[in-house]
């Protein structure tokens, strides 16, 4: 077994309340999660790590732990020693190993994660991908649970073809990837039931 | 960090009291309790196992020059986990390290030493040896 070890001189604080800002933080993944395509706010103050936006940083900090793998793109690489510290996370190489990745670049291709299998479909990755925008009554029409007619939001940077790749992961069902959006200290998911057009 | 975290906490503050100059910090990582399991040999060359779970403070401050110290202490006082992360990142600043060695390291290490010495000659008084006399046949 390798032992990484952690460069502490440049690493932010994490958490100024443990306990309440991840609760906070975890309360607003939960309500973004159950209204897909609803754009809501973290709402604590925190120092973002590094490559890492304020949500992303502070959604890393409230779900990530020992027990959960996390792939960095290469842009958001310079975070790892910030999870290592503060959440006590396993970096891993392969995206298909991760529990989270984080993604500070462009968004890499969905089947390349953990899909989960149909008995335990928990078991594939969450994406927190990094985007440079978020607006609400964009391009984007979403429906689907949680969504009473239809929900309309722009999400910047996503690559071009994602509405067929998306289409693809729901297709996989009950497996297949979900996907929580941030910028800023914005937060929108897209869980894999959530069918998308343009 | 032996020193600091096989110190007594009031020894510890007291002599943090008598320092001088005393740097602005932040935590890191708020002092926190867990549990650490504590692995051993037998006789110190057989195999591992585990020997048992022991509580375990830690906290890791940042001063205000940048520097960043650690302090994992036994038991759940937080107070003793902060400051000694707070010495532990003196002690890597040329111009507090005299100062800190000086004032709290060498006292605690000579109270640790004096502790020690006591309980050995404590132990020593009650000390019996044993021999066996020869037999003088054959």
């Amino acid at each position: 077994m390798s032992i990484q070890t952690i460069d502490a001189s440049r690493i932010e604080p994490g958490f100024a309340d443990p306990v309440l800002d991840a609760q906070s933080v975890f309360r607003s993944v939960l309500a973004a999660m159950a209204e897909p395509g609803k754009i809501g706010e973290v709402e604590i103050a925190l120092k973002p790590a590094g490559p890492l936006n304020l949500a992303t940083s502070a959604v890393c900090l409230a779900l990530a732990d020992f027990d959960t793998p996390v792939w960095l793109d290469p842009p958001a690489a310079p975070a790892a020693d910030f999870l290592r510290f503060h959440c006590g996370c396993p970096i891993v190489d392969d995206p298909a190993d991760a529990r989270f990745a984080v993604i500070a670049g462009d968004l890499p291709a969905l089947p390349s994660f953990a899909q989960g299998s149909d008995e335990y479909p928990d078991t594939s990755t969450t994406v927190l991908f990094q985007s440079d925008a978020l607006v609400p009554n964009g391009e984007w029409r979403l429906s689907g649970p949680g969504i009473r007619d239809e929900a309309r939001i722009g999400i910047g940077g996503l690559p071009a073809g994602f509405a067929t790749a998306w289409q693809q992961n729901n297709a996989l069902f009950p497996r297949g990837v979900d996907l929580i959006i941030t910028s800023g200290r914005q937060i929108c998911c897209l869980p894999r039931t959530t069918i998308v057009r343009n | 960090m032996s020193v600091l975290a096989k110190a007594q906490p009031k020894d510890l503050e007291v002599l943090w009291d008598n320092l001088p100059q005393k740097p602005g910090w932040r935590t890191l990582r708020r002092p926190e309790v867990g549990m650490v399991m504590v692995r051993g040999r037998a006789g110190g060359t057989g195999v591992r196992f585990n020997l048992g779970e022991m509580t375990v403070t830690r906290c890791t401050v940042r001063l205000d020059n940048g520097l960043t110290g650690h302090g994992y202490v036994s038991g759940r006082n937080k107070r003793h986990a902060e400051l000694s992360a707070v010495i532990d990142a003196m002690m890597q600043d040329p111009d507090s390290r005299e100062d800190v060695r000086d004032g709290v390291v060498e006292p605690l290490c000579k109270m640790h030493d004096d502790a020690q010495q006591a309980a050995a000659v404590k132990a020593g008084a009650t000390k019996v040896d044993f021999f066996t006399v020869v037999r003088g046949d054959d």
